[in-house]
């Protein structure tokens, strides 16, 4: 339906029905980031062997978000005395604005993608850069030294794990002739890429989870060295923007990991009744479980380590990763 | 025009990894660190001063709030220094009791440093896995004493409390199921790469050093230094007991955490066999007079606390009361070091260091 309206005519009837659907998209994404996060505790406390929320709506706690979301929308907005005043309010929504803009060029089904732009992959990774600045900006103009240091180790991260991430991308890029992610996913009807690519798989789910600045790489926040990090002086709901953004990407990654690794909608043989978008569910929620539980399991690493494998590991594996599929292609052009 | 500084950092009392109200005033130069100040005293009571108004048995609820992890151990050296002097014969059942708390403190303790080492480290599960271990010693001495954190058990000539019906099967019971979980700690944390990339060779000194600062405990045994007062000056009845001195060489943060993670199987080695040779029946009190007095002189003993040695002095002038109390605290010994092993040292190292060191504040400023 939404590639009919992409290619009809522009009326101002299109244009509704397209707002409509892109509010209606925003509220899927709000909803997952508010049960995400439940989620997320709810996997935490099992495995640590605790219980998670279970007062508000009912016994799985299923309106906890909910009603942090509300604390935090009704808290005082505070801006310390001598932070940068401009930079401190356009800081959260520098870093949340893109998480949002990325999600349109995502295609969850066949059918549903807000914008089948040709260079799709490219511009999911171009945007998704420009967080990194927010937070560079919130750590600057917080006028705190623990949020100085938080956005400096963010800055460093985000050069460090981006080029990996990329050139991780290059090698799925190179079987499918495309930067579409459409064309992507078609490409995996038969078989998906984690199977053609396990090496660049490996690679992107460490440098995605890089990105998403979660454990063990979320040394920008660093709890138990720099106490909050870049946004140590926020609160109320400029803080609930980085929250947002931070879950939101988790979304955009999740759904990213599914499209390009995973085969997308597609479904397993012989299960081709069950709708796409159920099997993209799956994948989705397999990918979410995999970030969660990273996270559990994992120390920190230490600043300088993360550079040194980024650089010295990673990228020199993501190359490595591209030629051999470059020579595989030219050798087996049936299978790759 | 560079302009370059050295940023001045207040590094707590106000911090998630400072372990209570430490201050660490340091200097760095993006995040390494040039200089560190420790800055102490926030949490303290003058506990030494208080006890030269109060009766020797007043004094002993005050030594559980010094190292409110192992607040047993703590009871003893004060009753063991009063014991000394008056020269008592404490019943063995007494004794048995003592070392049994003694050790699952030691465990507990230890246990507390795993669970805050690595939450520092920023891996949040084992925290609340060795709470969990953790929780059930707590009962057990909950069990004995009536209290969870601050025991006041001991009594000079004695314990306070007999052990209930059924606790001695209930610690004998414990011993396997903690072995059982030493091995899942393993298997989560110990052979884990990021976890041995943040803690090998970070924080590193050398025997010499350990001795210069007076270290003690894990601290220097980590640098090859077989030194444990248990085995070395046997007090109470460990020279009954057969177990191990766990001591590594390389002086490092891993070094320390193998120390203490043995040390915890060391402890349950000892509980095991108090639990077996426990006496069935007898007096849990040495024949005191109500009222203590501490013969004129002075009097020093040490002890092996999990954090080190612990010592007390008392100077008596046979009244009821001591004319000077005086604690050996190790955790504020320990912590001397700290500013020559934070020189040069990254932003991230200095939890790890910290950490590795295994302070409790409350004995650090007594």
């Amino acid at each position: 339906m939404i590639q009919d309206l992409l290619i009809s005519e522009p009326s101002l009837l299109n244009a509704t029905i397209f707002l409509l659907l892109a509010v209606l998209f925003l509220f899927v994404v709000l909803g997952f980031v508010t049960y995400a996060i439940l989620s997320e505790r709810k996997v935490m406390g099992l495995m640590q062997m605790r219980i998670g929320p279970n007062q508000l709506g009912g016994r799985w706690g299923l309106l906890q978000t909910v009603a942090d979301v509300l604390k935090l929308l009704l808290k005082e907005d505070t801006i310390p005395k001598l932070a940068d005043r401009p930079l401190f309010i356009i800081a959260p929504i520098l870093a949340f604005a893109p998480s949002f803009m990325v999600l349109a060029v995502l295609p969850l089904t066949d059918k549903l993608q807000f914008a089948d732009i040709g260079v799709g992959l490219l511009y999911y990774v171009a945007i998704s850069g420009i967080t990194t600045v927010g937070i560079v900006t919130a750590g600057w103009s917080s006028n705190n030294k623990y949020a100085l240091i938080g956005g400096m180790r963010a800055a460093a991260q985000m050069i460090s794990y981006e080029i990996p991430l990329v050139m991780s991308l290059v090698g799925v890029v190179l079987l499918t002739g495309s930067l579409n992610l459409n064309e992507i996913v078609a490409a995996q009807e038969n078989l998906w890429f984690i199977v053609l690519q396990p090496v660049a798989f490996l690679i992107f789910i460490i440098a995605s989870v890089a990105e998403l600045n979660r454990v063990p790489f979320d040394l920008p926040e660093a709890e138990s060295e720099l106490v909050a990090g870049y946004f140590v002086e926020y609160s109320g709901f400029r803080w609930a923007m980085f929250m947002l953004s931070e879950y939101v990407y988790m979304f955009a990654m999740a759904s990213l990991t599914t499209v390009l690794f995973l085969g997308g909608w597609n479904s397993l043989p012989f299960l081709g009744f069950i709708p796409a978008a159920v099997w993209f569910a799956l994948k989705f929620s397999a990918v979410v479980f995999l970030l969660i539980w990273i996270r559990i399991t994992l120390p920190r690493l230490r600043s300088d380590q993360l550079m040194e494998f980024g650089w010295k590991v990673l990228l020199p594996i993501a190359l490595a990763n591209i030629m051999v599929t470059a020579i595989l292609k030219e050798l087996f052009p049936n299978i790759f | 025009m560079i302009r370059i500084e050295e940023m001045l950092l207040n590094v707590g009392p106000q911090h998630p990894s400072t372990h209570g109200v430490f201050r660490l005033v340091i200097k760095i130069d993006g995040e390494i660190i040039k200089e560190a100040t420790p800055v102490i005293g926030y949490l303290h009571r003058g506990t030494e001063k208080l006890a030269e108004n109060l009766q020797y048995t007043q004094i002993i609820p005050y030594t559980d709030r010094m190292d409110y992890l192992a607040a047993m151990t703590n009871n003893y050296v004060l009753c063991h220094a009063v014991e000394t002097m008056m020269d008592l014969k404490i019943p063995d059942r007494a004794e048995y009791l003592r070392v049994l708390s003694m050790e699952l403190g030691r465990v507990a303790s230890h246990l507390v440093w795993w669970g805050t080492f690595l939450l520092d480290l920023g891996a949040t599960s084992p925290f609340l896995y060795a709470f969990r271990e953790r929780e059930m010693i707590i009962n057990l001495l909950n069990e004995l004493s009536g209290a969870r954190l601050t025991f006041n058990y001991m009594r000079v000539g004695g314990v306070k409390w007999d052990a209930p019906e059924g606790w001695i099967e209930k610690v004998r019971d414990f011993v396997p199921y903690m072995r059982e979980q030493l091995k899942g700690y393993h298997q989560l944390v110990t052979g884990n790469e990021i976890f041995m990339n943040r803690v090998k060779g970070i924080g590193a000194y050398t025997k010499e050093d350990a001795l210069n600062y007076s270290l003690s405990g894990a601290n220097l045994r980590c640098t090859g230094v077989k030194w444990d007062l248990r085995k070395d000056e046997p007090y109470s009845i460990y020279d009954r007991f057969d177990f191990d001195v766990p001591v590594r060489e390389s002086g490092d943060a891993w070094a320390r955490y193998h120390c203490r993670i043995e040390e915890i199987e060391e402890s349950l080695k000892i509980i095991e066999q108090c639990v077996e040779q426990f006496p069935s029946d007898g007096p849990i009190m040495a024949k005191v007079p109500k009222i203590v007095k501490v013969p004129k002189g002075e009097g020093f003993v040490r002890i092996e606390s999990p954090r080190g040695e612990i010592g007390c002095y008392i100077a008596s002038e046979g009244k009821k009361e001591p004319y000077r109390l005086k604690f050996r605290r190790p955790s504020f010994y320990n912590l001397q070091i700290l500013p020559k092993l934070l020189q040069g040292e990254n932003m991230a190292n200095l939890v790890t260091i910290l950490g590795a060191i295994d302070i409790v504040l409350g004995e650090v400023d007594g």
